[in-house]
């Protein structure tokens, strides 16, 4: 029941944002709307923890979200200078790694990170491992290093892997 | 709107184009599928990332820079799972990636196990 609040409090902000309209007859509009989206959602009974995770916003965003983009910036950089470089340095493999994410949702926020971050592609998934096509050594041992997949699995509430963050 | 943050818009926004200038340098230099895939990424990261920051500096404090970082939220989301998807799809049509023997072993082992678990 509160989740089904949450939603209609994000809908109704998004409604806002995007229409910018604040006229009665589009603002009843966008409550109609919003109920029946609400309403439909909860018959089709997506509102729980996968279809709405609204639960992950305040960890994500302060603590997972600014670490992801800091290694995002960092390999982008890094894949930069590779496809610049003449000789082109790059070592292209697959490897496998391990997902220790209990939740499809954690797995799914863990493989998408992976593909966002450059340098490395997630191209398979099983339970528990991913399989990876990396482009650059360092980028491979990054996510060798395991730190992205237990920072996933926090975000799960687990306290799960301890990774070997000796190399930083 | 002071002109200094004029600059540092124009700043982010020239770091965002030389990105994806290289993206698409990495597109045409990278020697197969799933190596061109890396190239693409580096647009869609930084190369966006870097023009939106940039045009919600110009913009200021309004809708419209609300709406930017919606966008970017969405391609943020968006991105990987159509990156995955063409991956997905490129290894299911056999397309061998560039990789050394022991990587293309262990690309065989995933294939295999990934078509029993389909075939239960």
């Amino acid at each position: 029941m509160l989740r089904l609040f949450s939603l209609f409090f994000v809908l109704s902000l998004f409604w806002l944002l995007l229409s910018g309209i604040f006229s009665v007859l589009i603002l009843i509009l966008g409550i109609n709307s919003i109920i029946l989206c609400v309403f439909i959602a909860r018959r089709m009974a997506i509102v729980d923890k996968e279809g709405h995770p609204i639960h992950l916003t305040y960890l994500i965003g302060l603590s997972y979200f600014p670490w992801l983009l800091k290694e995002i910036v960092k390999s982008n950089i890094e894949v930069a200078q590779a496809i610049l470089k003449p000789s082109l340095p790059i070592s292209p493999r697959i490897i496998h790694v391990p997902a220790g994410q209990n939740e499809e949702l954690g797995q799914v926020i863990f493989a998408n990170s992976i593909t966002l971050t450059p340098g490395t592609v997630s191209i398979a998934h099983e339970p528990g491992r991913i399989t990876v096509h990396a482009l650059l050594n360092s980028t491979a041992k990054v996510l060798e290093r395991g730190e992205m997949n237990a920072r996933v699995c926090l975000l799960e509430g687990d306290t799960l892997p301890s990774f070997n963050g000796s190399e930083k | 709107m002071g002109s200094w943050v004029d600059l540092v818009a124009c700043l982010f926004i020239l770091t965002g184009s030389v990105f994806v200038c290289i993206g698409g340098i990495g597109l045409l230099r990278l020697r197969d599928v799933f190596e061109r895939m890396h190239g693409a990424s580096l647009i869609d990261t930084m190369g966006l990332g870097m023009i939106f920051l940039g045009l919600m500096l110009f913009s200021g404090f309004n809708l419209v820079t609300a709406k930017l970082a919606i966008i970017l939220g969405f391609v943020l989301v968006t991105s990987p799972t159509a990156t995955h998807a063409l991956a997905q799809a490129a290894l299911h049509s056999g397309v061998k990636p560039n990789v050394d023997d022991a990587s293309q072993n262990l690309l065989d082992k995933t294939l295999v196990s990934e078509r029993e678990n389909i075939g239960e």
